[in-house]
């Protein structure tokens, strides 16, 4: 498991991966004019992190909290250690209601947890209605981003899969007349469905409701037609206050896509009239997150996908490349925490460019935490040993300038004459997509001491 | 131990550095004109604003709005408006899937995102919002605030099963970043700001 040779493999096809990169842009900038449009932006932000702060540290409180509160207003709710226990209490729910068809609104908890292949192992027919997860679900594929999950396919991708699952004209490719037909199909299984299932954006404590947020209206159907609302969130979703929501609300659409506020924000505080609640409070690995002080703050993360949106990286290699549920900067700070050895490679697909941390609604330090990783991965042998070695001599000649002045020199003297096998070749990554600039004659702090000379 | 007692004991045995929460008693965002706002948020995510002297102007108002003219099925939770499906007689919110148009009291908008705030504390069936091909919104004209600070300030969450801000007709840009209206829920959403 490696990010590299599966991000080489995306950038291959060249003009499809700028597509990528430009697409993910426009969305990026579209969140800048929205951030630029409220003079307290920085303000929320700064409430955002306090709130995310003040919530960790008295989350088990605020737990309690919740359950007591949705517990008073008629929701049941459920404890899970781990991804197994969560799968198992959904399924718990469905079969004692002999439910056989499930409709999805977007969590990337369940994607996180594998709910859909464990359900559908037992009988169960899932079906993600949000139109990008509906895509991908069809095309087998998991989602390459968290906000926009088939952002890697084009129309005429889209228009192949809807012709083969849908029955839409072959070659048809038109956005209205695709998603027309998407309508068409999940409306029938809408209506069809046993059971809705949702994620949680925002959980309150204090009036033990959930928070959802979706632009379709897909999550408000999927849970207002059938009688059971099963809603499945990670422990860190919660806040104190409603009073908190305002700010969360006003800063989750402008990060993810540069709206004002997703078409739907829906607010639930028990069942409706005749029907259950049942939220799944799921751990899997967050209390461990908790407890280090140095990535504490990754669980902050609201999902809006902002870091994602503008990380040099992720818009050239695409979501699938980092192989997890949350991909992106985030997600490498979250990945190897649940499973180092085989993430090692996330905290190093990272230039350190430092946008994602200017992006984040929360201010998560995040090139912070993915430079803290690297010295963890470093620490736990799983980084490659020429890039150690690599490492150990740079520190080494960087501590000690007479090495950094005698291989200056050399390398300006020598390496124009050496072999090209010898300077391009496999322990070089670098130079794999790069040529060496021209050497210069002389070095910085030679033509510095010859002009101090010459004044 | 169950999974409950485990989670909440691990979660105490960490020690945290105390942190308070801000007071978002803030200097927040105000418009000169809130209304103005509100009218050109809704048109900018594909909404559509009429603004009406009186409740009783609205039987002529939607006579122009073309959805509901052809509408077969009409649920009306506004008194001014008689619609040919009732919801309190309508036993399984399955049952309104052919509605084509829907028209509902708002409770308030907001003028800095173009949302409209609805609960299903008098609808028998939240279910209606989102499952008509058409939506309109009947909003009192002063009742309008500037921010979602405001906004939540005046909503007592808790009190119904479902609230929610409606801000324009459902939507997506899931292929290809393409915006395309009427996703799953209404193809339309029409408010009327009154007085």
């Amino acid at each position: 498991m490696n990010h590299a040779p599966l991000a080489a493999e995306f950038v291959k096809d060249r003009p499809r991966a700028e597509w990528h990169d430009a697409t993910l842009w426009f969305v990026r900038a579209k969140r800048d004019k929205a951030a630029q449009s409220l003079p307290e932006w920085e303000t929320l932000r700064d409430c955002a992190a306090q709130i995310k702060a003040h919530t960790q540290y008295r989350l088990a409180d605020y737990l309690e909290q919740f359950e007591r509160e949705a517990t008073k207003r008629g929701a049941v709710v459920h404890w899970a250690r781990d991804a197994a226990e969560h799968n198992k209490i959904v399924l718990g729910l469905l079969r004692n209601r002999g439910v056989t068809k499930l409709v999805k609104s977007k969590s990337m908890l369940t994607e996180e947890c594998h709910l859909n292949p464990y359900l559908e192992r037992n009988g169960i027919e899932v079906v993600d209605t949000d139109l990008g997860e509906r895509i991908v679900q069809l095309a087998g594929e998991p989602p390459s981003h968290i906000v926009l999950p088939a952002i890697h396919k084009k129309k005429e991708d889209v228009g192949a899969i809807f012709h083969k699952f849908l029955g839409t004209d072959e070659g048809a490719t038109d956005p209205n007349y695709l998603a027309e037909a998407a309508r068409a199909h999940l409306r029938a299984k809408f209506v069809a469905a046993d059971a809705g299932l949702t994620g949680v954006n925002f959980a309150i404590a204090e009036t033990g409701g959930l928070v959802v947020c979706t632009n379709e209206g897909n999550a408000d159907l999927g849970v207002s037609l059938p009688k059971l609302h099963i809603a499945s969130m990670g422990i860190e979703k919660l806040i104190p206050r409603a009073e908190d929501l305002g700010v969360f609300i006003r800063l989750l659409a402008r990060s993810a896509t540069g709206q004002p506020i997703t078409a739907y924000t829906s607010h639930f505080h028990g069942p409706r009239p005749g029907g259950e609640l049942h939220i799944v409070l799921v751990d899997n690995g967050r209390t461990n997150i908790r407890a280090n002080e140095d990535f504490r703050r990754s669980l902050n993360c609201i999902r809006c996908g902002a870091c994602m949106n503008t990380c040099p990286v992720y818009r050239r290699s695409g979501g699938h490349s980092y192989e997890t549920s949350v991909p992106g900067p985030i997600g490498s700070i979250l990945a190897p925490a649940g499973d180092p050895a085989k993430f090692y490679s996330l905290p190093q697909a990272c230039s350190l460019c430092g946008s994602c941390t200017d992006v984040c609604p929360v201010k998560i330090d995040l090139h912070h935490q993915l430079l803290t990783w690297r010295g963890e991965l470093g620490r736990k042998g799983l980084i490659s040993w020429p890039k150690r070695l690599g490492m150990k001599l740079g520190s080494f000649m960087f501590r000690h300038p007479a090495v950094y002045r005698t291989v200056g020199a050399a390398a300006r003297k020598l390496t124009p004459w050496l072999p090209r096998a010898l300077v391009y070749n496999r322990f070089n990554t670098w130079g794999r997509q790069r040529e060496l600039p021209e050497f210069p004659a002389e070095s910085f702090r030679q033509q510095f001491e010859r002009r101090s000379r010459e004044q | 131990m169950n999974s409950k007692d485990r989670i909440l004991s691990d979660l105490r045995a960490q020690q945290l550095p105390a942190a308070g929460l801000p007071s978002l008693a803030q200097a927040w965002t105000r418009y000169e004109d809130p209304s103005a706002q509100f009218i050109s948020l809704v048109e900018s995510v594909g909404g559509r604003v009429v603004r009406l002297p009186s409740r009783g102007d609205l039987p002529a108002a939607l006579a122009e709005v073309p959805a509901f003219v052809a509408a077969q099925q009409i649920v009306s939770g506004v008194a001014e408006i008689v619609g040919n499906v009732d919801l309190a007689r309508v036993d399984d919110p399955h049952a309104l899937e052919m509605v084509d148009f829907a028209v509902f009291p708002g409770e308030f908008a907001v003028a800095e995102n173009g949302a409209v705030w609805v609960t299903d504390e008098r609808v028998p069936h939240r279910a209606i919002y989102f499952i008509t091909q058409h939506l309109a919104l009947v909003v009192p004209a002063d009742q309008m605030v500037h921010n979602l600070h405001e906004a939540y300030a005046r909503i007592a969450l808790g009190t119904s099963s479902l609230g929610v801000f409606i801000s324009g007709p459902s939507k997506t840009a899931d292929i290809e970043q393409s915006l395309v209206i009427g996703a799953h829920g209404p193809r339309s959403l029409t408010v009327f700001l009154v007085g």
